[in-house]
């Protein structure tokens, strides 16, 4: 469980799961494919965190937020469905552990983004 | 709550088995006239779970909280929906609102075990189609999409959209109530539910081709729903044991046979240690409770001879004296060539191959036979035995241009190897 690395990393994931055609059975399969990802990343120390987002929220711009629009809608591909937080030596390693996510197998796809560390906090 | 405990959680099909028991839960809220709407809240309750659990936060407790999750839904739709103003659907909706918010409380296990026997007593309606009312079980109280109905049939999607299509219509036009019946009424509607889940059983037991996982799963589901009917006092009757002894007793050596539905003929061939004891004994047990009654129906009969070959240590050790007697019982209530074929069988094992060869002869229906390979390979065997190569070659062939499973190919091509040689 312990990992030395101390990088972290968001990915950011898109699109994927939009396929209203699947049978409980395929369903199921594909929640334990996540599972086994997920469990896969925290046997090797690298989970840090992972959690949806609601489909719906608010869009806010100009000035103190003058302007409010609803969104994003899930619809678009181009909406994020969730978050996963992970520990990794460099951007390679955490590019290369990404690549068993079952979201690219369903047509995602994952966003890695190294969390930037303030420098002398 | 631990992550490992949490993916436990997740036990096998539950998806699938949660669909058919939420789908009758909510049906016995909002009734029949609602089921499409139901089973559109089912499937967004689980493309949520999909969507939430994907991220490794499965709730402690899935299958309440897909119920939870689907009756919220469903209540969305209904409000939304303008018929939901009629009284009675009003009622059911404050009803519904008055249940307790803790999930696990919405139903209790026995309610949700009524309503899949009430869900099942109106799939298998008399007023639907035989194969209607398989294909509406299998989606409504089974969970299977209309995808693996159409797989396990080997017909296409839009042969089964249809058939459900035009299910779900008689239901609505023949008012078809979601009870489970009650005086005189019972005993004909529940031979109709047997019938309909044998005849579920042998879509996947005797297939002749197709997946075998998603075989295996429609027997599976058989076993399962008619445990549950086995378990009410109202489906608790003798033949009730009996198809169930049947179905555990036959499913208990699926993995072990190498043909579908010619057991006898390959039974010798078979791993017995392969064969599911449990199965077997529960299998015997409602066989034993099946006897209570007076009447002996096909399925009492099957299952009694599904049981000789299953308590046989060995093909030697069969007692098929008591299969035969059981076949000539058998060919009383249901004279089809193919159980004239098998008493052939069990005669042959009693009084040798040329009895058997003299009744094959004497199959009325021969003509219905002569394109079932089974026949050709049954009185192959008996012509090999009394030593007429020729004629066994030729029937081994013509069984062999009939068959297009491949264990069947491959024991067949061996047969005429060996007679070659």
């Amino acid at each position: 469980m312990t990992n030395t690395s101390t990088k972290t990393f968001m990915y950011l994931l898109r699109g994927g799961i939009s396929e209203t055609k699947l049978s409980p059975e395929q369903m199921q399969k594909m929640v334990e494919k996540y599972m086994n990802y997920i469990q896969d990343l925290r046997d090797k120390g690298h989970f840090i965190a992972g959690e949806p987002l609601e489909e719906t929220g608010k869009i806010l711009s100009g000035e103190r937020g003058r302007k409010v629009t609803d969104g994003p809608f899930t619809e678009s591909k181009e909406a994020v469905g969730g978050y996963f937080v992970i520990r990794a030596k460099d951007l390679a390693e955490a590019v290369e552990l990404s690549r068993a996510c079952p979201i690219l197998a369903n047509g995602g796809e994952i966003e890695v983004r190294p969390i930037q560390k303030i420098p002398g906090m | 709550m631990e992550f490992e405990a949490k993916v436990s959680q997740l036990v096998e099909h539950l998806f699938r088995e949660e669909t058919g028991k939420i789908i009758s839960a909510l049906t016995g809220s909002f009734g029949l006239r609602n089921l499409e709407l139901i089973e559109d809240a089912v499937q967004e309750a689980l493309l949520k779970a999909l969507r939430l659990w994907s991220y490794g936060n499965i709730p402690p407790n899935p299958a309440a909280w897909l119920m939870l999750v689907a009756k919220n839904h469903a209540l969305d739709h209904l409000r939304r929906d303008t018929r939901w103003r009629e009284k009675e659907e009003q009622i059911a909706l404050e009803q519904a609102h008055s249940t307790s918010t803790e999930a696990q409380l919405i139903f209790s296990e026995d309610e949700i075990k009524d309503d899949q026997l009430r869900m099942m007593f109106a799939t298998c309606h008399p007023a639907l189609a035989r194969e209607s009312q398989v294909a509406l079980t299998l989606k409504l109280l089974c969970g299977f999409s209309m995808e693996e109905i159409a797989h396990a049939f080997l017909t296409k999607t839009e042969t089964i959209a249809k058939r459900l299509t035009r299910a779900r219509d008689r239901l609505k036009t023949n008012a078809v109530p979601f009870e489970i019946p009650s005086g005189p009424d019972l005993t004909p509607r529940l031979d109709a539910v047997l019938d309909a889940l044998y005849l579920l059983f042998n879509e996947g037991y005797n297939a002749s081709q197709g997946d075998d996982l998603i075989r295996r799963d429609l027997c599976d589901e058989a076993i399962r729903l008619t445990s549950l009917l086995a378990e009410h006092p109202a489906g608790d009757t003798p033949r009730t044991h009996a198809l169930l002894a049947l179905v555990l007793l036959q499913a208990a050596r699926f993995s072990a046979r190498i043909n579908f539905d010619g057991e006898i003929l390959l039974l010798q061939d078979q791993d017995r240690a392969a064969w599911d004891q449990k199965m077997i004994a529960r299998g015997l047990i409602h066989l034993e409770r099946a006897a209570a009654g007076e009447k002996i129906s096909q399925f009492h009969l099957q299952a009694g001879i599904a049981a000789c070959h299953c308590v046989a240590q060995t093909y030697d050790a069969t007692d098929w004296k008591k299969i035969l007697q059981l076949y000539d019982m058998l060919l009383q209530i249901d004279d089809s060539p193919v159980i004239a074929l098998n008493r052939a069988v069990a005669l042959g094992r009693v009084k040798g191959p040329d009895s058997c060869l003299a009744a094959l002869e004497r199959i009325e229906d021969q003509k219905r036979l002569s394109n079932y390979h089974l026949f050709h390979a049954v009185r192959g065997e008996c012509y090999l035995q009394t030593g007429r190569i020729a004629e066994a070659a030729n029937d081994f062939r013509c069984a062999l241009s009939l068959t297009s499973i491949p264990a069947e190919q491959n024991f067949l091509q061996k047969k005429l190897r060996e007679i070659a040689t």
